[in-house]
C-alpha cells in the first residue's frame, strides 16, 4: 500500500515537469514582448531593455525556464503587469471561489447520480430504470452555458427568486454567499450527473452478473445488503475514476460558468488576464490549473485501493 | 428425522415471456447425507435446475414446480424472508468460477464471517476462531493471514477451498456444488473434491453436484441423473449407469469418457521435425518506476524432440510451463536461452526462414476468443492464403470450401460469423485456419478443454483423421490425460518448468516411473481403473 502511494507520487513528477515546460513554451510562443507591454507605448528602447533584464528575459530560454521554476518553487508566481499585485495570493483567492462551486457541484452530483445509477441497474428495464436513463441522457446532451442562461432567465428574471448578478464569498457571509452559488452549482450538478449515473449503472449491471453477487444472495443476505455490501464498492470503483476526471476538468473549464453567472473565480481571472495581455497572470493560472488537475487525479488514484485492493498488487 | 433432505417434483424452468422451457418436468430426491449428481453438457439445464431450488435464477428465468421439499417442508412457495433464512444456513452453494465467485474488494475474513453473523448470534471472537479452524481444515497455510487477505492473493484452487470452507462453516444440511472444479486442473480438482466429500460426510451434509464430467461423478457420487435439453434421460446409481447406460445419449457420454484403449500407436519415427535443447524462458518482472522486479523463469532448460508426423503430448498441471513451451515453439514467446531446430535448421523467430510461418501453426485453447468476432468464417480461413501472392480470389474460395469440408463443416458456413457457431464448430474453424496452408508442425494448446465431452471426442477424432491425411507432426498441450490418451504417440510430463518423464503413450500410461506422473494418472480418473471389466469386455 505504502509502496503503491509512493510510486503514484513519484510518477506524478514527470507529468508536472512536462506541464511546466508546456506552459513555459506556450507563453514564450505568444507574440508580443511583455516588457514593452508593461511599460506602455511611450517607453524608450533602453527602458524596455532594462525591464527585460529585470524580468530575466535577456537570458537564454533554458535559463529563463530555470529562473521561473526556481521562483515558482519558492511560491513566487511573479506580479501582475496590470496592477502589480503578487500573483499567487490572487490565484488562491480566486481558486477558493471556483473550488467551492466545483466541489459542491461534484459532491452533490455524485450523491444524486451514483445511487440513481445503481437503482437503475438493480431495476434494469423497469420503469424507474427507463426514467433514470432518460434523465441521464437528457443531462448529457444539454450544454452548461445554455442551461445556466435558462436558469438565470427562469429563476432570476421571471420568478425573481435568485440574484442574477453579483457575488458574496461564503466565507464572509454564509447564507448570502450560498444564495449566489445555488444556480452555478445547480447547473453543474444537472449537467454532470448524467455521465456519472450512466457509468454507475453500467458498472453495477456488470458486477450484478458476477458469481459473487449470486454467492452473496446464496448466503441469505437481503437484496439491500447484497447491493450495498457486495455490489457497491466493486461497481463504484470505475465511477470514482470518472468523478475524479470530472472534478479535474471542471476546475479547468469553470470559466464558462463563471462568465455566465459573473462569478470572480479562477476561470474569470484567466480570461480577463488573457484579454488584458497580463502574461505573468495567465502563466500562473495555467500552471496552477494544471497542477490542480494532476493533484486531483493523484488523490483519486490514492483512494482507489480502498475500493479495489487488486490495484496495489 | 427420516425422509429425504431434498425432493423436487415436476420442476420447470422457463425463459420469461417466450414459454421456452430450459428445464422440463424434472423430479429427483436426495437422501439425508446422500449425494446426487446432475450430469449434462452445456445447455442441458442442470445449473438452472439447481439454482431454482434456492430461487437464485438469473433475471428473465422463471421456475414452477409441483413441489420442492427441503427436509419435508415445501419451500416452492415460501416467502422471500423464509428463503433467505434457508440460504447459507441450511442450504449452501459453491460456484464454478473461483476467480469471480469471491468478492474482490472484501477480505476473506469478512466474507467468511458474513454468513455466521447473519444466521447465528456469535461474538466476533467466536466467528474468527471458527473461521480459522475451518481454514485450517481445508489446509490453507497461515489461516490468520488468510483472513486479512483479499481473494486476488490466492490461486484458483485455494480460492475454491476457501469458498468451500466459508460454505461448510454454516454446517448446511444440503450443499449445492455447481461445477466446483471445472476451472481447475486435474490434480487440484481432485484435492478440492476430496475435501468436499470429507467435510460433507463429517457434517452429514447431503450433496447435489452439478457436473459435465461423468468420470469425476462416477468417482465421488452414489447416484446420478443425466440431463439433456432440460429433461432427465437417465437416473440411477453411478456404478450402474456407467456399466450399462440405457439411453443412447448416456451411452455416448460414457463412450466419450477417458479410458485406456490399447493399440493405435504408431512407431516412433527416426527423423525429428522439431528439436529443442536447453530451452529456458523467463517472463520479465513487473516494471516499477525505477527498477524491474526480477524475471520469473518458467522453463528451466527443456529438451524435446518431435518426430515427423508424430503426436507428442505435453501434460502437466497449471503453471508447469507446458503452454509456454508451445508458445515459444511458434514464436509467441521469446526464449531466454537454448536452441530450437525445425527440420535441422535453427528456428529463430526474430529472423524466421521463409516459409516457417506457413509450416508451423497454432491452435488456441478457447475458440470463443481466438476467432475475430467480426470476421466471417470464410475470411478467417482464407486469410492465411492471402500471404501467397499468386493466389486468386477464386482459388482461395475453393481451397476454403475444401478445408471446411475436411473439418466437417458445409461450405455454406463461409458467410457465418463466429457467434453463430457452437463451441465445437468454432474449434473446427480454428483447426481449418491452422491447416489451410498444410503446415508441417502444429502446436495445439488445450484444443478441447473448453468443449463438452461428446464434442471433445469428435474434435479429437477429427485431429487424428486430419493428421493421417496431411501427415503433420503435432505438439498436443493438455492437462487432460483422457484426451492425451486418445491422440498421443508419445507423452512428455512437465512439472515446474522441467520435463520429468517422457515415453511412449503406453509406457507412460501403464508403466509410469515418476511419482508425479502416477498422481496425474490417478487424478485423471481413467474409467477402467474402476470399471476395468467394461473396457476389458469391449
Amino acid at each position: 500500500m505504502g509502496r503503491f502511494l509512493l510510486s503514484r507520487l513519484l510518477s506524478a513528477i514527470p507529468t508536472v515537469v512536462i506541464v511546466t515546460l508546456m506552459v513555459f513554451v506556450l507563453m514564450r510562443a505568444i507574440p508580443g514582448d511583455p516588457a514593452a507591454l508593461m511599460l506602455g507605448d511611450l517607453a524608450e528602447p533602453e527602458q524596455v531593455a532594462a525591464m527585460r533584464a529585470k524580468m530575466g528575459h535577456d537570458q537564454p530560454l533554458p535559463m529563463q525556464y530555470l529562473l521561473w521554476i526556481g521562483d515558482v518553487l519558492r511560491g513566487d508566481f511573479g506580479h501582475s503587469i496590470v496592477n502589480q499585485e503578487p500573483i499567487l495570493p490572487l490565484i488562491l483567492t480566486r481558486f477558493s471561489v471556483s473550488a467551492t462551486i466545483v466541489f459542491a457541484a461534484v459532491i452533490l452530483a455524485a450523491l444524486v447520480a451514483v445511487p440513481a445509477g445503481m437503482i437503475a441497474a438493480w431495476r434494469q428495464n423497469r420503469a424507474s430504470d427507463v426514467a433514470i436513463v432518460t434523465a441521464a441522457t437528457l443531462s448529457l446532451s444539454i450544454p452548461s452555458f445554455w442551461l445556466g442562461l435558462m436558469l438565470l432567465l427562469v429563476f432570476g428574471l421571471w420568478l425573481n427568486w435568485l440574484p442574477i448578478v453579483g457575488f458574496v464569498p461564503v466565507t464572509r457571509e454564509f447564507w448570502a454567499g450560498t444564495v449566489y452559488l445555488i444556480m452555478p452549482v445547480a447547473t453543474l450538478v444537472l449537467v454532470e450527473s448524467g455521465s456519472i449515473a450512466r457509468m454507475a449503472r453500467a458498472s453495477t449491471i456488470e458486477v450484478a452478473r458476477l458469481d459473487y453477487i449470486t454467492h452473496a444472495r446464496a448466503k441469505g443476505l437481503s437484496e439491500r445488503q447484497v447491493m450495498w455490501r457486495h455490489a457497491f464498492r466493486n461497481a463504484f470503483a470505475p465511477t470514482w475514476t470518472l468523478i475524479g476526471l470530472i472534478l479535474g476538468s471542471l476546475l479547468a473549464n469553470i470559466a464558462v460558468i463563471e462568465t455566465v453567472f459573473t462569478i470572480p473565480g479562477l476561470g474569470r481571472l484567466l480570461i480577463d488576464s488573457i484579454y488584458a495581455r497580463d502574461y505573468p497572470v495567465v502563466q500562473g493560472c495555467l500552471l496552477f490549473i494544471a497542477l490542480i488537475y494532476v493533484a486531483v487525479n493523484l488523490l483519486v488514484d490514492c483512494v482507489y485501493p480502498l475500493l479495489d485492493p487488486r490495484v496495489t498488487a | 428425522m427420516s425422509g429425504p433432505a431434498l425432493e423436487v417434483e415436476g420442476l420447470d424452468v422457463m425463459v420469461g415471456g417466450t414459454g421456452m422451457r430450459v428445464v422440463k418436468n424434472l423430479s429427483f430426491s436426495i437422501a439425508r447425507g446422500g449425494a446426487l449428481a446432475l450430469v449434462g453438457e452445456s445447455g442441458s439445464g442442470k445449473t438452472m435446475a439447481a439454482r431454482s431450488i434456492l430461487r437464485l435464477l438469473p433475471p428473465g428465468l422463471r421456475a414452477s414446480s409441483e413441489a420442492v421439499r427441503f427436509e419435508g417442508r415445501d419451500i416452492a412457495n415460501a416467502a422471500d424472508a423464509e428463503m433467505r433464512r434457508l440460504r447459507g444456513a441450511q442450504i449452501g452453494m459453491v460456484f464454478q468460477e473461483p476467480m469471480v465467485s469471491l468478492n474482490p474488494s472484501m477480505s476473506i475474513g469478512g466474507q467468511m464471517g458474513e454468513g455466521l453473523r447473519l444466521h447465528k448470534s456469535l461474538s466476533a471472537g467466536e466467528i474468527r476462531d471458527m473461521s480459522l479452524a475451518m481454514l485450517e481444515r481445508v489446509r490453507i497455510p497461515d489461516p490468520g493471514g488468510c483472513l486479512a487477505a483479499y481473494p486476488h492473493e490466492f490461486s484458483g484452487g485455494m480460492r475454491q477451498r476457501i469458498m468451500l470452507a466459508s460454505v461448510m462453516l454454516m454446517r448446511p444440511a444440503l450443499l449445492i456444488a455447481d461445477e466446483p472444479t471445472t476451472a481447475l486442473d486435474t490434480l487440484v480438482s481432485r484435492e478440492v473434491l476430496d475435501l468436499m466429500m470429507e467435510l460433507t460426510e463429517e457434517n452429514g451434509t447431503a450433496v447435489l453436484l452439478i457436473s459435465h464430467d461423468l468420470g469425476m461423478v462416477a468417482r465421488y457420487m452414489q447416484d446420478l441423473l443425466v440431463m439433456k435439453d432440460g429433461e432427465a434421460v437417465e437416473k440411477g446409481s453411478a456404478a450402474e449407469v456407467l456399466r450399462a447406460p440405457s439411453h443412447g445419449y448416456t451411452q455416448r457420454l460414457v463412450d466419450a469418457l477417458p479410458r485406456r484403449s490399447h493399440g493405435g500407436e504408431r512407431g516412433v519415427p527416426a527423423k525429428p521435425i522439431i528439436e529443442v535443447e536447453g530451452l529456458r524462458v523467463a517472463y520479465p518482472g513487473r516494471r516499477r518506476l525505477l527498477r524491474s522486479l526480477p524475471a520469473k523463469e518458467v522453463l528451466h532448460g527443456v529438451d524435446l524432440r518431435v518426430g515427423e508426423g508424430e503426436t507428442l503430448a505435453l501434460v502437466g498441471g497449471s503453471g508447469s510451463g507446458k503452454t509456454t513451451l508451445g508458445r515459444a515453439l511458434v514464436g509467441l514467446t521469446r526464449p531466454l536461452d537454448g536452441l530450437m531446430r525445425f527440420r535441422g535448421e535453427p528456428l529463430d523467430w526474430r529472423a524466421p526462414q521463409p516459409g516457417m510461418r506457413k509450416d508451423i501453426q497454432f491452435i488456441f485453447q478457447d475458440p470463443y476468443s481466438s476467432l475475430d468476432p467480426r470476421q466471417n468464417v470464410g475470411s478467417i480461413i482464407a486469410e492465411p492464403l492471402k500471404r501467397d501472392r499468386a493466389s486468386t480470389r477464386r482459388g482461395r474460395r475453393e481451397r476454403t470450401a475444401e478445408i471446411l469440408e475436411l473439418v466437417g463443416l458445409p461450405a455454406d458456413f463461409m458467410p457465418r460469423l463466429p457467434h453463430q457457431l457452437s463451441g465445437g464448430q468454432r474449434q473446427r474453424v480454428a483447426i481449418a485456419r491452422a491447416l489451410v496452408r498444410e503446415p508441417k508442425f502444429l502446436v495445439a494448446d488445450e484444443p478441447v478443454s473448453a468443449l463438452d465431452m461428446t464434442v471433445q471426442a469428435q474434435i479429437l477424432k477429427l485431429i487424428r483423421e486430419l493428421q493421417a491425411r496431411f501427415g503433420f507432426a503435432c505438439l498436443f498441450v493438455s492437462h487432460d490425460l483422457g484426451a492425451v490418451e486418445q491422440v498421443a504417440d508419445r507423452v512428455a510430463v512437465m512439472k515446474e518448468g522441467r520435463i520429468v518423464e517422457e515415453g511412449t503413450r503406453d509406457d507412460i500410461f501403464d508403466r509410469p516411473q515418476q511419482e508425479y506422473t502416477r498422481a496425474l494418472l490417478d487424478a485423471a480418473m481413467l474409467i477402467d481403473r474402476r470399471f476395468g471389466d467394461r473396457t476389458a469386455a469391449q
